[in-house]
């Protein structure tokens, strides 16, 4: 049985923690309401982006000169898997249902025979999958330095993924991330990068019927604006996981803080009962001994 | 006038939204001023000023890499980098500059060379523009 001290030292440690998590999710907290306002304030580039290359590539599309970014290299051999993570821990489910989902679609085309390269963002997600796949991971980035996700960040990883395609070295690309849709709730996602996937518009956009002019012409704007559109999905990707991370780091902490709460209750409990036993002990032995005499 | 809704837009957020009635933009193939209910056209930007004249000031941004989408509905702008001229400091052009005469030694192919010679160019000719600016306004 436990002493009295040992009980009282684990009291305060747990406390001690409990005041850690609960800082941690006020943190999370603050940097969530962050987040969620960069992922919405990029939402209408990427939403204008989308729509004005969905114009411009349906126009084009199947014509002998569409760029390799929209149309691929026609063969599905090589497959790049990037996925994002976060840098630190402590997050819940977060990292690791990422990495689970690239892991999985990793295993299912190693299976078809297929060549998998994987490029990391983020420490966790590297620390995660270097053990099953040392060959395959061919980049890692760190954004541990940075503190906020910029645009310039995305785009340096898009730039090193179109030269990596334009060298040959892979013919599909797809992005493993966590939409975010609410703090409790982070779905995983994998989406198509290369080549380029547009949704299908229900209706053209008003005014879309109408023929645009081009100035210069469809191919040079859509040679344009390709890359761009990879840096700003990635971009997006980023936003979206960074939202994500803090809205589990916040649940996951939350919870941490109150089964603190309620080991503390145990815990008090516990230690009354061991102070009220030794006090009737003392008192039997003092009584027994009166009686003694 | 005749004014007309326009929205400029960054990777980072909307930078500006509201009625306008004219808005010079830095094109590829040359500037080009909107004004309400032009049509349809698409096209892309080059390192420049983009002025906005509305029913206040004129507004002027620095902006650099995107494309401007014209209808009769309005103008939008997508912009990877826009900075008001006011917040614009010399340093970041020059740095800017700097890079792009870089990235001109550093093209492999000519294409690609006289691509980032046109860049080169259009960046110069912008922060001299911006340079004069700033002068005539103090």
């Amino acid at each position: 049985m436990a002493s009295l001290k040992d009980l009282r030292n684990r009291i305060s440690s747990v406390k001690a923690t409990q005041k850690i998590t609960k800082a941690m999710q006020m943190v999370a907290a603050a940097k969530l309401r962050r987040a969620q306002t960069a992922a919405e304030s990029a939402r209408p580039y990427a939403q204008r982006m989308e729509s004005v290359l969905g114009n411009i590539a349906a126009a084009i599309s199947g014509g002998p000169d569409a760029p390799l970014l929209l149309t691929g290299t026609g063969k599905d051999d090589v497959h790049l898997l990037l996925v994002l993570t976060a840098e630190r821990g402590l997050c819940g489910a977060f990292n690791s249902s990422i990495v689970r989902l690239a892991r999985e679609r990793a295993v299912s085309l190693m299976n078809q025979g297929k060549t998998v390269k994987i490029f990391c963002v983020g420490r966790k997600g590297h620390e995660a999958l270097r053990r099953q796949f040392e060959k395959q991971i061919i980049e890692v980035v760190e954004l541990r330095a940075n503190k906020g996700v910029t645009f310039a960040d995305a785009q340096a990883i898009a730039e090193k993924i179109s030269a990596m395609y334009h060298a040959g070295e892979f013919d599909v690309a797809t992005q493993f991330f966590s939409r975010f849709q609410s703090v409790i709730s982070q779905v995983p996602t994998g989406q198509q990068l290369i080549p380029a996937t547009f949704p299908e518009q229900a209706e053209p956009a008003a005014g879309a019927a109408a023929i645009y002019e081009y100035e210069p012409d469809e191919a040079e704007i859509l040679a344009d604006l390709l890359p761009r559109n990879l840096a700003v999905q990635i971009f997006k990707a980023l936003l979206e996981n960074g939202a994500s991370e803090q809205g589990a780091r916040m649940s996951a902490m939350d919870n941490a803080t109150r089964n603190a709460g309620e080991m503390i209750k145990k815990q008090t409990l516990t230690y009354n009962r061991t102070r009220q036993a030794m006090i009737t002990k003392e008192l039997i032995e003092i009584i027994s001994g009166a009686e003694a005499l | 006038m005749a004014n007309f809704p326009f929205e400029l837009v960054s990777p980072e957020k909307l930078i500006y939204s509201g009625s306008v009635s004219e808005v010079v933009v830095p094109g590829t193939e040359g500037e080009f001023g909107i004004l309400a209910g032009h049509s349809p056209f698409v096209s892309t930007l080059k390192p420049g000023v983009l002025t906005i004249r509305g029913d206040g000031a004129t507004k002027k941004l620095f902006v650099r890499g995107g494309f401007a989408e014209a209808n009769p509905q309005g103008l939008t702008v997508l912009a990877e980098i826009a900075i008001p001229l006011e917040e614009i400091r010399p340093e970041r052009l020059a740095q800017m500059i700097k890079d792009a005469e870089e990235d001109v030694e550093d093209a492999k192919d000519e294409v690609t060379r006289a691509k980032r010679l046109v860049m080169l160019e259009a960046l110069k000719s912008a922060s001299a523009a911006i340079q004069a600016d700033g002068h005539t306004a103090h």
